[in-house]
């Protein structure tokens, strides 16, 4: 197994115990996961606009947050993370399971 | 867990604020877990996604035991949209957004949005007065075809 995997841990619904311990290699391999492929440039901004909203405030940032605040319009959203963009885009992020309702 | 088989669709029959909101939140909601999500519009729901009525959704200040406010006083002129702004004021610190606002977000989420025929027929509605991200207007049969192995939420 990979260092950048062996070292970290996973809660029980698969969303990493502390986000410190990412890397864009731990994100490739758990977008795979997630049946994302082709981690592009594009989802790595998404990314990290879900890693900085959760270093500064605790919490992964809604999806229309995404949208209003950090400019990912909601279709493209739905188009990078088929299949519910706000739970895998911040699984992918590393950081907790989301809990908004928007 | 995967949502994705799951189906979902859901009747909205009331025009007030909080007789819209739970189906645009349950739908939206739906679509965030991966289920497909289909909203049915019928009756005074018809207001969500009338062009001329969407902007200017309002809460009931009269016959709203939940509001307490006297039935006298929540009838006087103004109340309504009172109470109105200062619930808006609230669900937009939480991200929820406009009806209007909403509806587009849905359409773009991929969630189908559909009219009642026998309630626009009604009303006299086309589909003209329409928002235009509304799919199409449906007949009960139409709407049970498309519902076929969903589970309906009637809100």
């Amino acid at each position: 197994m990979p260092e950048y995997i062996e070292k970290v841990k996973f809660d029980d619904e698969g969303y990493l115990e502390n986000h410190e311990h990412w890397s864009e290699d731990l994100a490739k391999t758990m977008a795979e996961e997630e049946g994302i492929y082709d981690l592009t440039s594009r989802h790595l901004e998404v990314i990290y606009a879900i890693r900085g909203e959760f270093a500064e405030k605790g919490e992964a940032p809604t999806l229309r947050r995404l949208t209003k605040v950090h400019g990912f319009p909601t279709k493209e959203l739905y188009q990078l993370f088929p299949g519910g963009p706000g739970k895998k885009a911040a699984r992918i992020a590393g950081v907790k399971k989301p809990h908004g309702c928007i | 867990m995967d949502q994705s088989s799951k189906k979902i669709a859901i009747i909205c029959s009331r025009g007030s604020l909080d007789g819209i909101y739970p189906a645009l939140i349950l739908a939206n909601g739906a679509r965030m877990e991966g289920m497909d999500a289909m909203l049915f519009f019928t009756f005074f729901g018809l207001e969500a996604i009338t062009k001329d009525k969407m902007k200017n959704i309002q809460v009931a200040t009269v016959g709203n035991p939940a509001m307490h406010i006297p039935t006298m006083l929540g009838g006087l002129p103004g109340m309504s949209k009172l109470a109105t702004h200062m619930m808006m004021k609230e669900m937009d610190k939480l991200d929820i957004p406009h009806v209007d606002e909403f509806i587009e977000m849905l359409d773009d989420a991929g969630a189908e949005i559909y009219a009642c025929k026998l309630a626009m027929d009604m009303f006299h509605l086309k589909q003209d007065d329409l928002d235009e991200r509304v799919k199409g207007v449906l007949t009960v049969g139409e709407f049970y075809e498309k519902t076929d192995d969903a589970k309906v939420i009637f809100t």
